[in-house]
C-alpha cells in the first residue's frame, strides 16, 4: 500500500552531523598523520604534537571563519589583510604599556568588526559579487597598511605573549583557544538559527528567501564573525611575534590557504554543504604535511607541487562522489 | 452536491505580464473537503493563477476572499499563515538539509538560545505519522536521499505543518511512477476526509476524473466554465478546453513529391524517461511532436542531438547507422537543435549575432585555412540576408535582439553548419504574432529545401497548423500518429491517454 517504503533512506549515516564525507576526511587525516609520523620517526626526526597544534592555530581560526561565509554561498578573500591590520593595530595601540592591552583588543576588534560589516553590507545591499567585494577590500586594506606603516609598529607588552606561548598544563593556550573558536562555531552551526538559515541560503537563496529568511542579515553576520577569527588570529601572531608588520597577513597566505583548508574539509564553494569540523580536518592536514615536507627536506617547489596535487585530488574525490550519490 | 460555503473564492481575477494579458477575469471556489480540478492546455493560466492564490503574484483586477474575508497577500509567507499552501512542481527543498529542518526552515522552535532539535524532529515525526509514512521518512534523512515521491511527501507534510485549510497541487503526478501515483492519491483523500480544499492541477484527466468533485476549465486565460466531474464526460471536457480559431495563416504543406527518402530513423529508442521510440523524418516533410508537459518530447530532441543519448535502440541517417554520444558528433553528423530555452541554451547573450552564428560552426572545425575572417564575413552576411534577420549589424550583442530575430540567429547557427536534420523545440515560444508568421516561413522553406525537420509544440494550432505528420506523446513514448489536419481535440485524447492507441489515418 505504501509506495513510499520502496526506497529506504539512511537515516541513521547522519548521526550527529559527522556524514559520509567528515567521516572520510578524518579517516584521510588519520592515515596522513600515520604515514607522516612514521616517515619522520624512520628518518629520525621527532614528532611535536603541540608544535603542529600550535602552527595550525592561525591558519585554523581563519578557515573557521571562512568556513561560515562559504556555507552562506559568500567568500573572503580579505582575510589575509585583516589578519595583517590587527597585528599592526595592536602593537601599534598597545606600545609596550600593559595598561593598553584592553585598549588594544577593543580597538582591533571594533576595526575587524567594521571591516566584516562593510563586506556584508558591500556583498548583500549593493549586490556586488563576494569574490570582487573582498578583492576589493584586500586591495583597500593593503594601501592603507603600506602607505601607513612601513615596519614593524610599536610592541606588544611581554604579559600579552602569554597567548602566544602560555600553556595550561602540557596544552598550549593557543591551541586551547583553537579549541573555543571550533566549539562555538559548531554549536551557531548546528543549534542556532543563524547556522540553519546560513546552510538554507547557501542552499538555495531563494527558497531561504521565501521561507521568511532574512537573508542579508544572515550573510552580514557571517562576514563579521569571519572577521572575528581574523582579529583573533592577528592577536595570536602578534603575540607571538611582539611586533606587527603589514606582510605577516600575506606572508602566511590565509587568503587561499583558508578556502584550501575549507574544500579539503568537504565544504563545498558554492555553500550549502560542509561544516567546521571538515575544515579543522583540512587544516590539520595541511599542517602535517607541511611538517613533513621539512622533516624530509623536500625542495621549496616539489612541495607547492605536491599540496596542489593533494588538495585537486581531495575535491575531485568529493565532486565524483557527489555525482554518484546524489545524482 | 456540495452545499458547504465555499473557504475560498477568487473573483474576476486579471493579471498581465508586460501588458499581455495571462487571466482575464478569472473565477475560482473551493469548499472544505472538496477536491477541485483546475484544467487547461499549456499556456492557459492555471499556474499563474495559482501563483497569485499562493502569494507570489499579484493580480492587477480581482479578489481572494478566504471564509467571506477579503485578503492580500503580498507574500507566499502571508498566505501560508492564512492556511494556502502550494505545492509546486518544482520542490522548494534544501537537498542538503534534513527533512525536520526543511518543514521548519524561518520559524525554527527555539530552546533558549538554540534551536530545539528534539522538539522539531519531535514534531516532524507527528506529521509524518499523519500521512502514514513515519516508518519510510526519518526527520532526520536528508532530502537528497528521498525518492521524488517522499520529497513530495515532506512538501505536503511542511504544507499541513502551517495547519493548511486550502492546498494546491501543481502537477503533482509529473514525475511519479503509477503506484506511487496511486499512493499520492490515498493520501490526497486523506487530507480531504480531514476538511482541507485540495485545488488539483493536472492535464491528465483520467486523474481529474478519479479524485475530483469538481473541474474548472480554462483556456486563454479565461474560464470557461465549471462543472461536476460526474456530469461531464471526458470528450465534452477537451472540447472545453481546445478548439479555438487558428490566428494566423500557415504556409501550406509539402506536396507529395516535395518528400524525399528517410533521413533520420529511429528504432527502439530508450532511456531514462523514454522507451519504445520509433521515428521516421523524411528530406522535406515537418514532423510535429505534441504532448502534454513531461510526456518526453524534449528528451527525445536531447537524445537524438546527442545531450542525453538513448540507451538503447539504433538511430540511423540517411540509412546508416550512427552512434551520437554527444552534441558534438550530432553537430558533425549535420544535426541541428534549436532548444527550447533560447536565452540560457541556444545563444550565448552577450556575444554578437556574427559570434553566436558561427558558434557551432566553428567549435566542429571546418576552419579555413587563413582568410576566416573575409569569409565568415561573407557567409554570415548570406546567413543573416536568409532568415531576414533584423539587427542593427552583425556586432551587435544578441541580448539586444526580439525574440524573434533572436531565434533567426539560432537558426542562422544551425544554417552555417549545413545541418541538414533541425530539430525546433517550441520554436515560436514568448515570439510575437507577427515574427512568429516569419518563423514558421522559414522552417517550411527550410523543409522545400530538402531539410527534414522536427518541431516539437505545445500550441495545438501551431502543430496543426505546420506538420505534415503529428505525433502525440504520453508517458515517454508515441501514443500514436495523427495526419496533417488533424483536429485539437484528436490531439488532446491521444496525449492525455483518454482513447486508445490510434494508427495513422
Amino acid at each position: 500500500m505504501n509506495a513510499t517504503t520502496a526506497a529506504p533512506n539512511r537515516a541513521g549515516r547522519n548521526w550527529r552531523g559527522l556524514d559520509s564525507d567528515t567521516a572520510l576526511i578524518y579517516g584521510v587525516l588519520s592515515l596522513v598523520a600515520l604515514v607522516s609520523w612514521g616517515l619522520i620517526l624512520a628518518n629520525g626526526g621527532q614528532i611535536n604534537v603541540a608544535n603542529t597544534l600550535v602552527r595550525s592555530v592561525a591558519l585554523g581560526m581563519v578557515a573557521v571563519g571562512q568556513t561560515l561565509v562559504i556555507l552562506g554561498g559568500s567568500l573572503d578573500l580579505s582575510v589575509a589583510y585583516q589578519v595583517s591590520v590587527t597585528a599592526v593595530m595592536a602593537s601599534y595601540v598597545m606600545q609596550g604599556n600593559p595598561d593598553r592591552m584592553i585598549l588594544g583588543v577593543v580597538v582591533v576588534t571594533t576595526i575587524g568588526l567594521a571591516i566584516g560589516l562593510a563586506n556584508g553590507l558591500i556583498i548583500t545591499v549593493l549586490g556586488v559579487n563576494p569574490f570582487i567585494a573582498t578583492l576589493g577590500m584586500a586591495l583597500v586594506l593593503r594601501g592603507v597598511l603600506n602607505s601607513s606603516f612601513d615596519n614593524f609598529a610599536g610592541a606588544v607588552p611581554e604579559q600579552f605573549q602569554v597567548l602566544g606561548y602560555g600553556a595550561i598544563g602540557p596544552v598550549p593556550l593557543a591551541v586551547l583557544l583553537f579549541a573555543a573558536v571550533v566549539a562555538i562555531a559548531w554549536i551557531l552551526l548546528r543549534a542556532t538559527r543563524f547556522g540553519h538559515h546560513l546552510y538554507a541560503i547557501g542552499g538555495s537563496e531563494e527558497t531561504a528567501r521565501l521561507s521568511g529568511v532574512r537573508s542579508g542579515r544572515v550573510v552580514i553576520g557571517a562576514h563579521m564573525l569571519c572577521s572575528l577569527t581574523c582579529v583573533m588570529t592577528g592577536l595570536f601572531i602578534v603575540s607571538r611575534l611582539r611586533a606587527g608588520a603589514p606582510w605577516v597577513g600575506p606572508d602566511g597566505n590565509y587568503d587561499l590557504e583558508s578556502i584550501a583548508a575549507v574544500v579539503l574539509g568537504g565544504t563545498a564553494l558554492i555553500g550549502g554543504r560542509g561544516g567546521v569540523l571538515g575544515t579543522v580536518a583540512g587544516v590539520l592536514i595541511l599542517a602535517l604535511l607541511d611538517n613533513l615536507f621539512n622533516q624530509l627536506e623536500v625542495n621549496t617547489f616539489l612541495k607547492d607541487v605536491l599540496r596542489g596535487v593533494i588538495i585537486i585530488t581531495a575535491v575531485a574525490v568529493y565532486a565524483l562522489r557527489t555525482r554518484r550519490g546524489r545524482a | 452536491m456540495i452545499s458547504a460555503p465555499p473557504i475560498l473564492q477568487m473573483r474576476g481575477i486579471t493579471k498581465r505580464f508586460f501588458s499581455v494579458p495571462v487571466l482575464e477575469n478569472v473565477d475560482l471556489d473551493a469548499t472544505a473537503g472538496e477536491v477541485h480540478a483546475v484544467v487547461g492546455e499549456n499556456g492557459a493560466g492555471k499556474s499563474t493563477l495559482m501563483k497569485i492564490l499562493a502569494g507570489a503574484h499579484q493580480p492587477d483586477a480581482g479578489s481572494i476572499l478566504l471564509d467571506g474575508e477579503e485578503v492580500r497577500f503580498s507574500h507566499p509567507r502571508e498566505a501560508q499563515a492564512r492556511g494556502v499552501s502550494i505545492i509546486y512542481q518544482e520542490f522548494n527543498l534544501l537537498p542538503e538539509r534534513t527533512v525536520a529542518q526543511n518543514i521548519f526552515l524561518g520559524r525554527e522552535p527555539m530552546r533558549g538560545p538554540v534551536v530545539d532539535a528534539g522538539a522539531m524532529e519531535e514534531a516532524t515525526a507527528m506529521l509524518l505519522t499523519d500521512l502514514g509514512v513515519e516508518h519510510s521518512i526519518s526527520p532526520r534523512a536528508p532530502i537528497r536521499e528521498l525518492s521524488v515521491a517522499q520529497q513530495q511527501t515532506v512538501e505536503i507534510a511542511k504544507a499541513l505543518s502551517f495547519e493548511a485549510s486550502i492546498l494546491v497541487m501543481d502537477e503533482p503526478t509529473a514525475a511519479l511512477s503509477p503506484h506511487e501515483v496511486e499512493a499520492l492519491f490515498a493520501r490526497v483523500r486523506l487530507l480531504q476526509s480531514r476538511g482541507l480544499a485540495v485545488i488539483y492541477i493536472s492535464h491528465r484527466l483520467k486523474e481529474v476524473f478519479d479524485l475530483a468533485g469538481r473541474i474548472t476549465v480554462l483556456k486563454d486565460g479565461r474560464t470557461v466554465g465549471t462543472v461536476a466531474s460526474d456530469a461531464v464526460r471526458p470528450g465534452e471536457l477537451v472540447r472545453m478546453m481546445v478548439g479555438r480559431e487558428l490566428d494566423h495563416l500557415f504556409p501550406p504543406r509539402a506536396a507529395p513529391a516535395e518528400i524525399g527518402a528517410v533521413r533520420l530513423r529511429v528504432q527502439g529508442g530508450a532511456g531514462d524517461r523514454l522507451h519504445g521510440i520509433d521515428l521516421d523524418v523524411r528530406a522535406g516533410e515537418i514532423v510535429g511532436i505534441a504532448g502534454l508537459a513531461g510526456a518526453g518530447r524534449t528528451e527525445v530532441a536531447r537524445a537524438i542531438f546527442g545531450v542525453e543519448p538513448f540507451t538503447a535502440g539504433v538511430v540511423a541517417l540517411d540509412g546508416k547507422p550512427v552512434r551520437i554520444r554527444s552534441p558534438r558528433q550530432a553537430i558533425r553528423a549535420g544535426i541541428g537543435f534549436l532548444t527550447e530555452d533560447r536565452k540560457r541554451e541556444g545563444l550565448v547573450l552577450p556575444q554578437s549575432v556574427r559570434d553566436n552564428a558561427l558558434l557551432a560552426f566553428r567549435s566542429i572545425g571546418r576552419r579555413q585555412s587563413g582568410g576566416e575572417a573575409a569569409s565568415s564575413r561573407r557567409s554570415v552576411v548570406d546567413l543573416a540576408r536568409l532568415v531576414e534577420l533584423r539587427a542593427a549589424s552583425l556586432e551587435q550583442e544578441v541580448r539586444y535582439l526580439s525574440g524573434g530575430n533572436q531565434q533567426k540567429v539560432v537558426l542562422a547557427k544551425w544554417l552555417a553548419t549545413r545541418a541538414r536534420i533541425l530539430i525546433f523545440d517550441e520554436p515560436t515560444r514568448g515570439i510575437d504574432v507577427g515574427a512568429k508568421a516569419g518563423i514558421h516561413e522559414l522552417m517550411r522553406e527550410l523543409a522545400r529545401s530538402g531539410v527534414a525537420v522536427v518541431m516539437i509544440s505545445s500550441e495545438l494550432p501551431e502543430v496543426i497548423g505546420m506538420s505534415d505528420r503529428i505525433l502525440v506523446m504520453r508517458d515517454g513514448t508515441f501514443a500514436g500518429e495523427l495526419a496533417a489536419g488533424a483536429s485539437e481535440a484528436e490531439i488532446m485524447l491521444l496525449a492525455t491517454g483518454e482513447m486508445e492507441t490510434v494508427s495513422a489515418a
